[in-house]
């Protein structure tokens, strides 16, 4: 009882401040003192995060994390990006609690947080607006961006229509392929996307390419990094972008059932919406599982479990963990979602893992589409593949914590861009043997 | 002779004229080959640097990105670097650099890969990804063996932290000519000579300048403002188009080198 109060009272207190991100850096300030490793200076969690990239990019950096941080502690900034979360993308989302599926489950009850309701359909737009709007702010012209399954390309290629900034994407080439439908809708919005045909041509590789036009371009682009990777002040400014969810869905749930859930469950590749989800609540004792990419198999190039079954590594500017080989080279990764594809993953979840605050497990391509087809029946909700596999492990778990128990799944984008991937699988499984 | 030792010597010795340093993908197209062309590049340059091919190079265009490509598809190794070196180390006295990307040395740890590089002869590492900041003890390791850990300087480098940069460079200062990935480009950046210029007001080491230069032309008007010029991409190319043509690719390459060395020697 006296939890539920002390819980009530905070909820109280959240409901008058705006999602706005100058908390967010205030609090993350605060924490510095006490919880070394949340946010150390020059960017690092713990023995994670940092900066490692080519001199000619320093400079920018820090000129990047001034801005950022003065925009962050700018009232008429804070307003303008909450306007546009609020009006335009049409926050705050729902917490929705998913009764046919957690019937069904048989045991806790799942809350979706409706991420996917959001405008351009995923928790993309929630960086990107904030990301454009400090370009804007910097005096930037450009904007350029990397995606994978297209969603950060589209949101990006969105909120820079909207503040009239000029708009590149980079792809590698067998995600244009997987994810046609947003290489046509980030084109309708005014951007160019550009094909990535080096390395294992998928986010990776985007994200190289996407590094070196940043490298020659740095005096009037800014680089719209789409997940919580990358070089310090990158990690730091999404999460504090994408901390909006977690604020919400702390509040909604508190409103809703007058105390926190009992476990967090969000996919994770380069972990941008699950850290927008975990961070809110970690100062508290909520149970916290982030899901990776199972691919296939646990076997080399299988899979994009890089915080299961990668180690310490460098890449994109952070050390975090990696897929990497013997010699260091970066591995080739597999899952049946492109936004999951990716060998690396943001150096806050390497942190989280090795002082254990968050579990880290994997679900395999054919859970998540099991979980596609199950949110579908049950919910009428179709659900992007990457949220597929956090659906297919909350599902696990709803039925290990059983009834009385409360699961926040964070359903972090639609699945309209996947229905050829669907429908490909579906053909493939109700193909006969041999 | 330890690293720096032998970098230093070697600005002082050829004479006043900047020095020619080379660059090769170790591994590039093959192992046998790779080595050949080395060791004619030394037979021009004053020093040369072999590249680790890596399955992620940022700094990178098309040009080196491809020769890393290839290399890594031949079945190079970054351990097979030390052993070219080895190799080099036998017939040439000449300043031995490795350039690698940070991740390839992370991975087998400071101490091995310092001790690999010293024991094979190489004099120096160039590592563009790794600030100073992010170094650990990668300088103590390296000084404990004897290689140089040569900084890079940048035109985007504001003044105190080129000159922190300056002062804590080994044998050298690497300074990017252009903003941008290797590569070659058709004319040199106007803020090149200001950022030279600014370089070497802070720098008591010799400043070198790579990335972009690429004909005897650029090579010579860098090589009025700086103590060297460094030389990739166009290398690698005059090798890649004689492979594609079937040719051996050292005649092509011993030429161009040496049109580099003499666009120096004329000032």
């Amino acid at each position: 009882m006296e939890r539920e109060r002390v819980e009530n009272r905070a909820g109280a207190q959240e409901r008058q401040v705006p999602h706005g991100i100058n908390e967010e850096v205030e609090r993350v300030k605060g924490m510095q003192d006490t919880s070394p490793g949340y946010a150390q200076p020059g960017g690092h969690f713990g023995a994670f995060g940092g900066r490692f990239v080519p001199e000619t990019l320093i400079a920018p950096l820090e000129e990047l994390e001034e801005a950022y941080l003065e925009a962050a502690r700018d009232p008429a900034f804070i307003e303008e990006l909450d306007g546009y979360l609020r009006d335009y993308v049409g926050r705050p989302t729902p917490l929705y609690r998913a009764e046919r599926l957690s019937r069904e489950l048989g045991g806790a009850t799942v809350f979706l947080k409706r991420e996917d309701l959001c405008h351009t359909g995923s928790h993309k737009i929630n960086n990107t607006l904030g990301q454009c709007l400090l370009a804007r702010r910097m005096g930037k012209r450009r904007v350029i961006a990397e995606t994978g399954a297209g969603q950060h390309g589209v949101a990006t290629a969105t909120a820079a229509a909207l503040l009239g900034l000029q708009c590149d994407v980079y792809m590698g080439e067998v995600d244009m392929e997987r994810q046609a439908l947003n290489v046509f809708r980030m084109e309708l919005l005014g951007a160019r996307v550009i094909p990535v045909r080096c390395g294992s041509r998928t986010l990776k590789d985007a994200v190289n390419e996407a590094l070196r036009d940043w490298v020659a371009s740095v005096d009037h682009t800014h680089y719209c990094l789409g997940s919580v990777v990358g070089p310090h002040p990158f990690p730091t400014m999404v999460r504090d972008l994408q901390s909006v969810i977690g604020k919400e869905a702390r509040r909604q749930h508190l409103e809703k059932t007058g105390r926190l859930p009992d476990c967090l469950v969000a996919c994770v590749g380069g972990g941008s919406n699950s850290i927008g989800l975990f961070h809110p609540f970690l100062d508290t004792g909520v149970r916290m599982v982030g899901v990776e990419a199972g691919g296939v198999g646990d076997g080399p190039g299988q899979h994009g479990s890089t915080l299961g079954l990668g180690s310490v590594g460098v890449l994109h500017g952070a050390r975090s963990y990696l897929l990497q080989d013997d010699d260091g080279q970066v591995m080739e990764t597999h899952s049946i979602s492109a936004g999951l594809d990716y060998p690396g993953v943001g150096p806050e979840h390497a942190f989280l893992k090795d002082s254990g605050r968050v579990e880290y497990v994997r679900v395999s391509d054919a859970e998540a589409l099991e979980a596609v087809d199950l949110l579908c029946r049950t919910e009428g909700i179709l659900p992007a593949l990457e949220s597929a596999h956090a659906v297919a492990y909350a599902a696990r778990l709803a039925r290990e914590l059983g009834p009385g128990a409360s699961i926040v799944v964070c359903l972090s984008g639609r699945g309209d861009k996947d229905v050829n991937t669907l429908s490909s699988a579906r053909t493939r499984k109700n193909k006969p043997a041999g | 002779m330890d690293g720096i030792t032998r970098l230093e010597k070697m600005f002082e010795g050829i004479g006043g004229r900047p020095a020619l340093i080379g660059f090769h993908t170790a591994g590039f197209p093959d192992r046998d080959v790779s080595l050949r062309i080395c060791r004619a590049l030394l037979d021009h340059c004053d020093a040369l640097e072999v590249g680790i091919p890596f399955s992620d190079p940022v700094l990178d265009g098309p040009v080196i990105q491809e020769s890393s490509f290839r290399a890594l598809r031949a079945g190079f190794r970054p351990r097979h670097v030390f052993g070219l070196v080895g190799e080099l180390r036998k017939d040439s006295d000449k300043p031995l650099l490795i350039m690698t990307y940070y991740n390839p040395v992370h991975r087998m740890g400071h101490g091995p890969f310092c001790r690999a590089a010293a024991e094979a002869g190489a004099d120096g590492l160039l590592i563009p990804d790794l600030p100073p900041e992010e170094m650990g003890d990668l300088r103590e390791r390296a000084g404990e063996r004897g290689l140089a850990v040569v900084l890079f300087a940048s035109m985007t480098t504001p003044d105190d932290r080129l000159r922190m940069l300056a002062g804590q460079t080994q044998g050298f200062l690497y300074c990017f000519a252009v903003k941008g990935t290797t590569g070659m480009r058709e004319s040199l950046s106007r803020e090149l000579a200001p950022f030279l210029e600014r370089a070497r007001r802070f720098s008591s080491a010799p400043i070198a300048a790579g990335l972009g230069v690429s004909n005897p032309e650029q090579c010579r008007e860098v090589g009025r403002l700086a103590d060297g010029v460094i030389v990739g991409s166009a290398l690698v190319k005059a090798i890649m188009d004689a492979l594609e043509a079937g040719e051996d690719p050292v005649p092509a390459l011993s030429s161009l080198v040496s049109a580099l060395r003499d666009s120096l020697h004329q000032d």
